[in-house]
């Protein structure tokens, strides 16, 4: 999933201070399960502000609502009939959904209401970490399932470095070496001995290189 | 026991403050209350394991949310008590209501006109007589 993290609720306020009638819309996949940006989280910033804007003396309507997703247009059009009833929208979706509600609502300004951080796991409650960087490329296959594009903090393709002590990173102390959990899983699987290919240069021209990607699939367009 | 609390403290039955969330404590500023206190089990004297811990990390979390937008961390408080502490239960309403006035009115109140909203305790205990 997305994993994304609340914003401080003082950089939302420094941007809705001036703003009468705000709509919060959170969103219901990923970032409701990083508790980031559900409907609890929408509820939580909505009575927020509307107790600051009252602390102030302001008027002004805060409305909240949650959709299924905000990455997909039938969702979004939920909200068309409403949209124009407000002059500030705060999305608590992940940068995907702030940026295509921006897109089909070009009229009304969408702020962020979380940052919107990287592709990770939920390790454990309140506990999110870092699985894949989306490289356009998998190389899982021959790592054993261990991806040292982002569990190596150097994103090396034959490690590990010098600076692998005692099985952690050199760059965080806490972190676990990427490659010392690759060569760990390979001897587990009896693979050790794929670990002496060398990989070639990887195509980086995937990933963000080559600029804003896109997935075509003709065999399901309509 | 006959034992006298504040009449301004008005309470809310949960079943475990476990239930009580960062919402519950925000929407009662909200209307206006003055200030929020929880009374949950004595620590590891949950009766569902851990809830009153959860409950501490959720005034915690509103604190913070308050003192951000200015309303004031000091009046969300959490206490950890058990049922037969009846005569702390009142010493803590005193203490709370003492401390609530010293604080002053909830600034919500100031954009309004009409009735006060009295200090919200939450709470796991059982009445106490």
């Amino acid at each position: 999933m997305i994993v994304a993290d609340k914003k401080p609720i003082e950089e939302i306020i420094a941007e809705m201070k001036d703003k009468q009638r705000i709509f919060i819309v959170g969103c219901n996949e990923c970032v409701t399960v990083c508790e980031a940006g559900g409907k609890k989280e929408v509820g939580i910033l909505a009575s927020a502000l509307r107790i600051y804007f009252l602390k102030e003396g302001k008027e002004s309507t805060v409305e909240e609502m949650t959709l299924q997703r905000q990455c997909d247009h039938e969702y979004l059009e939920e909200i068309r009939n409403v949209m124009d009833n407000y002059d500030a929208v705060i999305s608590l979706a992940c940068g995907v959904g702030v940026q295509f509600m921006a897109e089909k609502y070009p009229s009304t300004p969408i702020y962020p209401g979380v940052n919107t951080c990287f592709m990770g796991v939920t390790e454990k409650r309140g506990l999110w970490t870092e699985r894949c960087q989306g490289c356009g490329q998998c190389i899982l296959a021959r790592t054993g399932g261990i991806c040292p594009i982002s569990r190596c903090a150097k994103r090396l393709l034959n490690g590990p470095c010098g600076g692998s002590t005692k099985g952690h990173c050199e760059i965080r102390k806490e972190l676990p070496c990427g490659w010392q959990l690759i060569i760990d899983r390979l001897k587990a699987l009896g693979r050790l001995d794929e670990y002496e290919i060398i990989y070639p240069i990887k195509n980086w021209s995937f990933e963000r290189s080559g600029g804003p990607r896109q997935v075509l699939r003709e065999d399901v367009q309509e | 026991m006959r034992l006298r609390y504040p009449a301004n403290v008005k309470i809310v039955r949960v079943p475990c403050t476990g239930k009580v969330d960062i919402l519950h404590i925000l929407k009662a500023f909200e209307k206006g209350a003055d200030g929020v206190y929880i009374v949950g089990c004595r620590e590891g004297e949950c009766h569902y394991q851990g809830g009153n811990l959860r409950a501490r990390k959720r005034v915690t979390q509103s604190q913070k949310i308050l003192d951000t937008i200015g309303i004031g961390g000091k009046r969300v408080q959490m206490f950890n008590l058990s049922s037969s502490e009846a005569p702390r239960f009142a010493r803590i309403a005193g203490e709370m209501v003492d401390q609530i006035i010293e604080l002053g009115p909830n600034p919500v109140k100031k954009s309004r006109t009409g009735r006060e909203h009295p200090t919200a305790c939450l709470s796991t205990e059982g009445a106490v007589s």
